[in-house]
């Protein structure tokens, strides 16, 4: 269940769209910046302060690729299937990232919420193939080891952090 | 507007005010296959199944062309033909289900038209992975495998119902229509209406059926079935059978029921009398007083579970009388007891209606006593015909039988209310002549009469003025609480009902392929009250005698005890219950973000007492929450603090809450 803590900038994106109806998609791309995700409870409560039905908030959420319905962790990592990449072997790296994080398919974020795993089609960055994104960063010629590499030390830091 | 000429398949056709080309076409006799296409909605234009050819145009969809002077269509042709048998058989790819065992049965739209364009058979695979059937809800069966996507439900639960419970989600091969965020029809805000279902081509919503439990109580020798027949039922029952829409088949309906094996048949209009007296009286006291004016009638469900959704504030406007079925099953089961000493609990109450939301308002907590509901079983028009056939009866040989007495006398009052308006007209019938204390011969009231989904008009009966607004479809009663609201409009007396032109196109209705069925239901009706003896409710000698023997007088204590219900506020959709993450020891702030708290100034209530939190340096002693809708929106903003519920909750009173029990805690600790 999400705890709704930043409530206050929902309701100032809902502000600042005007609470109108027809700016539904850019509200909503808003509201994901602020949970990294919608929940539900936050078209929920866009749809009643839009005035209009969850039923249609969840529709156009569902419809578009862009929004994500679920939790994703800190870190999104975006492992390219394009042809290119697919070509450089990108199925080991996924392999190996997916192993090293226990994670599949159907169970793409890891439980302490810090990693999500990806596969999209061309980062347009086929020069570097195979590549890896990272949040919003790209790494490029990359092997199962210099990809666990990369995890790994963001695994170090947080623990680091925790400590 | 002037007629203009246009010519299909080589005859020539004129045409006015028709909205398309599909509709001309239809005028001219030509039933054009369509699945995306009723009059009462807006455009689609999906299913392309409407095509035809139209010179120098090409293939154009007949519903979202307009007609124009000297067209020239064709409705067949050879491209035409193969299109068609396409669209279906790539419909009936797409559709997982098995036609003989489909409640639909024989009105499916799909299965209709695959006969009729000669699909023998499908060429293309199985494309879908079967999914759940949704049996959440009382009223309907949502069987999503079965759906073609043409958007009908939606469109009528948006734009005529104005309720949204269901729309397109997800995309591409994985597009389906389903509630919010894929919950179940019965865990959002559907008010079970069931118009949805009146308008699927297919068997994706279906009303629930509970033909099997009435099979199986009508077995059970131990028990005592006892059926009650609604107005609306009889003038639509025997379209399945061939007749004309409004027929009349009470005597054959009542017949058949016996044959079934029902102890006793009674006839919902008799406790549409009841109700009559009993919300009459309301009216006119509350008239008196100047009090919860304008009253709302309260015998369509489905409304009822609206306004309790949005318009939690005007629940005091609604009538507190019960409707005609529960009224029945109380008075039926409190009677048998006390006069033949039958057990409730031996009494199985079905009862045959044109509605679904009825399988819903059967089950609410409000209508049982103890253990035992007051209705046992709902039945729609629609699963009584399955029975016929079933049983193997004929029945258009059937010998006509009449109702079990006592409460199977009716006067025409009652039996109107199948119609939008119908309420209104009876409580007027009886109101008039309690107000000039004469009796009067004139019983039709006109102005309550009519087509349009929205009508007013007002009437002077010697010096009392009344206002009434006669509404069907949610979208028009919306329109009248605006207008309400808004002061432009005061009424004394509105009457609502969920489905557009009332009980009779009811959601459990037999499917009609008749372009007029409406008016000639409607007009059934109003015959039916014709040819009775009597025609106001106060004239039911039975009613009479019931009050004599049973419940003293209108709004006397036992009649309220069977008669008369509460409401209360409820939240759209469940699944939101406060869970709030909370650290040890921390105070919790839950603050409701629900519709009716939010326009009260929830938003700001939430600011004002962060902000608060923040000048008190007291962030990190408490956890604040939103929530979504504690059923007391009438009395929101609601925000609990601790154990607290604050109704009608003002910053300052948070505050004082808030350090109050700050207070509190901190005594706690030192002892
Ligand atoms: S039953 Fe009525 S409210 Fe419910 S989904 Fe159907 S049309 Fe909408
Ligand atoms: S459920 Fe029925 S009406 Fe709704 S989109 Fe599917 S087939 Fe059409
Ligand atoms: S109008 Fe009649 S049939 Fe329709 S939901 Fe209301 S009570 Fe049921
Ligand atoms: S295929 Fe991977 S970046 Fe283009
Ligand atoms: S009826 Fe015209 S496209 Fe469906
Ligand atoms: S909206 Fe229902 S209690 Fe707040």
């Amino acid at each position: 269940m999400e705890n709704l803590r930043n409530f206050e900038q929902v309701c100032a994106i809902l502000k600042e769209h005007d609470h109108n109806p027809n700016r539904l998609i850019a509200i909503l791309q808003a509201v994901q910046e602020v949970y990294r995700y919608l929940p539900e409870e936050a078209m929920t409560f866009i749809a009643t302060s839009l005035g209009i039905p969850p039923a249609k908030v969840f529709g156009v959420a569902s419809f578009y690729a862009h929004f994500t319905l679920e939790p994703k962790g800190r870190y999104v990592l975006k492992i390219c299937d394009g042809t290119a990449c697919h070509v450089k072997k990108s199925t080991e790296i996924e392999e190996a990232l997916r192993k090293h994080l226990g994670l599949s398919s159907q169970n793409p974020t890891t439980p302490d919420m810090l990693f999500t795993l990806e596969t999209v089609s061309c980062l347009g960055t086929c020069g570097l193939a195979p590549a890896l994104v990272i949040n919003d960063e790209v790494h490029g010629l990359l092997s199962p080891q210099s990809a666990l590499a990369l995890v790994q030390e963001i695994q170090d830091r947080e623990a680091a952090v925790h400590a | 507007m002037k007629r203009q000429t246009l010519k299909i398949d080589n005859t020539p056709v004129s045409f006015g005010e028709e909205r398309n080309l599909l509709e001309v076409i239809r005028k001219a006799h030509i039933e054009l296959p369509t699945f995306c296409y009723h009059s009462e909605m807006s455009i689609y234009g999906a299913c392309r199944l409407c095509m035809v050819e139209v010179e120098g145009m090409g293939m154009v969809p007949a519903c979202s062309t307009l007609p124009a002077e000297g067209m020239v269509v064709r409705t067949t042709s050879e491209q035409i033909r193969k299109l068609r048998k396409m669209v279906i058989e790539l419909l009936l790819a797409s559709h997982v289900g098995d036609c003989p065992s489909c409640s639909k049965g024989p009105s499916c739209q799909l299965q209709k038209l695959g006969q009729r364009l000669g699909v023998d058979k499908v060429r293309f695979p199985q494309s879908r992975t079967p999914v759940r059937i949704d049996l959440s809800s009382p009223s309907l069966l949502r069987d999503p495998n079965k759906c073609v996507l043409c958007g009908d439900c939606v469109r009528m639960c948006n734009e005529i119902q104005t309720v949204g419970a269901i729309d397109f989600a997800y995309r591409g091969s994985k597009s389906t229509v389903m509630p919010c965020f894929g919950k179940d029809l019965g865990e959002v805000e559907c008010v079970n209406c069931g118009q949805c279902a009146r308008v699927c081509p297919t068997g994706a919503l279906v009303p629930r059926p509970n033909i099997d439990e009435v099979w199986k109580a009508l077995h059970d020798s131990s028990r005592t079935v006892v059926a009650q027949v609604a107005p609306a039922v009889r003038v639509a029952l025997g379209e399945a059978f061939g007749l004309e829409p409004g027929t009349i088949t009470t005597g054959r309906i009542v017949a058949a029921l016996r044959r079934m094996g029902f102890d006793r048949v009674y006839d919902t209009s008799f406790t549409a009398d009841l109700t009559i007296l009993e919300e009459a009286e309301e009216f006119l006291a509350r008239k008196k007083e100047g009090q919860n004016l304008p009253q709302f009638t309260s015998c369509c469900p489905a409304w009822v579970k609206f306004t309790e959704q949005y318009y939690p504030e005007y629940l005091g406007h609604l009538s507190t009388c019960s409707s005609p079925q529960q009224m029945m099953g109380a008075l039926c089961k409190a009677s048998l007891k006390k006069l033949q000493n039958i057990p409730a609990e031996k009494i199985v109450m079905v009862s045959i209606m044109p509605c679904t939301a009825k399988k819903y308002e059967a089950r609410r907590p409000e209508h049982s006593r103890g253990d035992e509901p007051d209705v046992d079983l709902v039945l729609t028009t629609q699963e009584l015909i399955l029975m016929i056939k079933e049983s193997g009866l004929v029945f258009n040989q059937l010998e006509q039988e009449s109702f079990d007495m006592p409460f199977g006398f009716t006067t025409g009052g009652g039996v109107i209310f199948g119609n939008s308006g119908g309420v209104t007209e009876a409580v007027l019938r009886y109101a008039a002549e309690k107000i000039t204390g004469r009796k009067d011969s004139n019983y039709i009231f006109k102005a309550a009469r009519g087509q349009e989904g929205l009508r007013e008009f007002s009437l002077t009966v010697e010096e009392t003025q009344l206002s009434v607004a006669v509404a069907s479809g949610l979208g028009n009663a919306r329109e009248v609480i605006r207008r309400i609201q808004s002061g432009e409009k005061h009424y004394d007396l509105v009457e609502v009902m969920a489905c557009p032109g009332g009980c009779m196109n009811g959601g459990g209705q037999p499917i009609s392929s008749d372009a007029d069925y409406k008016a000639k239901r409607t007009c059934g009706l109003y015959d039916n009250d014709k040819m009775l003896q009597l025609h106001k409710p106060q004239e039911n000698p039975y009613i009479a005698e019931a009050y004599e023997k049973f419940l003293q007088k209108p709004g006397s204590h036992l009649a309220h005890e069977l008669l008369h219900t509460t409401y209360s506020p409820k939240r759209r959709t469940s699944g939101f219950a406060p869970e709030p993450e909370q650290e040890e020891g921390q105070l919790e702030i839950s603050i409701c973000f629900g519709t009716s708290c939010f326009l009260r100034g929830a938003q700001q209530l939430y600011s004002g007492i962060n902000a608060f939190l923040a000048e008190q340096g007291a962030k990190a002693q408490v956890s604040i929450n939103a929530t979504f809708c504690y059923e007391r929106c009438d009395r929101g903003p609601v925000v609990k603090i601790g154990e607290e519920v604050l109704e009608h909750c003002t910053l300052d009173q948070a505050r004082a809450a808030i350090l109050q029990h700050l207070a509190g805690r901190k005594a706690e600790v030192q002892i």
